[in-house]
């Protein structure tokens, strides 16, 4: 980096259109930023470009697999038998991530959680949201699933078997939710449309459709 | 159930209500999460493993009052004060001027 | 790398240690046993996450525990399961 660039990159380290936190750990953070970047470490622009990829990543991508999904059951196999490469098919760049895709039956429900410390599929999903970051979520949807999903409307009878995945390592999970009854004939974009992020976690059961 | 060997491990703890609220990170919150991902992508960080390693060292109480990327904060500066990448003097006296730059902001 | 030391279907119990340093098994399911559900490939060891050449790598399996095992009082319906992914070092034959 030459000198005209690290002047560049000092000016702009400071930035007055974003609120800046005043909270001691948040502050610590900034301190940490503005140090890294004036040593050169990483560049304002560097930082842009990833704040924008992650940006970027929404839960659209997992509605697009889910709607190949529904319409081709060809496709659904594979992406139920290795997650990651069946994604990778439609040309999405996955982090460097084992990935499987569960799938939600009339009898059985799957939902996502990491009780350790939050890990979620962003690249699928784009950001968590902050409850599946929350000490609650992750401290009781292991051990009351059933009232927890509750809390979100869902409400399970005995006959459907809960299955809670700790995503405790190196793997990520998406649910592949069922395809809601009348949407025959609908094409891939119509179907993408009616799938949400939280029916990709598992928080959500019933989704829209042609009722 | 075995002892927890850190504030972080709660699967299985009670608690209220999950809080259903949507949260939109705050752009410093990106600011974080991005400068964690570049500290990886160059080195300063061997491992993702590693600030969760710092994160689970918290303090009990620092762990449940601090805010998700405060968190990250925490862990990375221990890491790169442990590692020698920024000094405690370095990272006190930025703290300062962000703190002067702060009440100058908050008083115009 | 060796062949897997367990294979899908079988029955494991995960280890209850608590090493003082970062490590991929909650409490709650530590001297569990459950089900291989799949292998899930090898993945760097995070208990040694200086990663770099000859990182050590260790095989990761999805064991399936029923709710009833791992909680004393489950109040949900009997076939609920918890899948949790688990290093092999972490696992040994259940009987």
């Amino acid at each position: 980096m030459t000198d005209n660039e690290h002047e560049h990159d000092h000016a702009r380290t400071f930035q007055p259109d974003h609120v800046e936190p005043t909270s001691e750990a948040a502050r610590l953070g900034l301190a940490l930023r503005e140090l890294l970047i004036e040593a050169g470490h990483y560049s304002v622009d560097e930082e842009q470009a990833m704040i924008a990829a992650m940006q970027g990543a929404s839960p659209e991508n997992g509605a697009k697999i889910v709607a190949h999904a529904w319409t081709n059951d060809d496709y659904k196999a594979r992406l139920l038998d290795d997650g990651a490469n069946a994604i990778r098919e439609l040309g999405f760049d996955l982090e460097p991530y084992e990935f499987t895709v569960m799938e939600n039956t009339k009898t059985v429900h799957n939902v996502i959680v990491c009780t350790l410390c939050s890990c979620y599929p962003r690249s699928l999903l784009g950001m968590s949201p902050a409850w599946y970051k929350s000490s609650n979520y992750r401290a009781r949807i292991v051990r009351e699933p059933r009232a927890v999903l509750a809390e979100f409307g869902v409400n399970l009878s005995d006959g459907v078997e809960v299955r809670v995945h700790d995503s405790t390592a190196e793997l990520r999970y998406m649910v592949l939710p069922e395809r809601p009854t009348g949407t025959d004939g609908w094409s891939q974009e119509q179907l993408a449309a009616l799938v949400t992020r939280d029916s990709l976690i598992g928080t959500q059961r019933e989704l829209g459709g042609d009722k | 159930m075995s002892e927890a060997w850190g504030p972080h491990d709660v699967g299985g703890r009670t608690g209220g209500p999950v809080d259903l609220a949507e949260h939109d990170n705050a752009y410093w919150e990106w600011q974080i999460d991005a400068m964690v991902r570049l500290a990886l992508a160059k080195g300063l960080i061997t491992d993702f493993a590693e600030l969760r390693h710092g994160i689970e060292r918290l303090a009990p109480t620092d762990y449940d009052e601090l805010s998700y990327y405060e968190r990250w904060a925490k862990s990375l500066a221990s890491t790169l004060l442990a590692s020698g990448a920024i000094t405690q003097d370095e990272l006190d006296g930025k703290i300062d001027a962000i703190r002067r730059r702060q009440k100058i902001e908050s008083s115009s | 790398m060796s062949e897997p030391k367990f294979k899908p279907g079988q029955r494991v119990r995960i280890a209850d240690r608590t090493p003082l340093t970062h490590h991929r098994v909650p409490a709650y399911a530590k001297g569990k046993v459950g089900t291989v559900e799949r292998i899930c490939g090898v993945h760097g060891d995070p208990e040694k996450y200086i990663r770099g050449p000859g990182e050590p790598m260790q095989r990761v399996y999805r064991v399936r525990i029923p709710q009833i095992e791992l909680w004393g009082s489950y109040s949900g319906a009997p076939k609920d399961m918890l899948e949790i992914e688990i290093f092999e070092h972490w696992l040994e034959v259940a009987t």
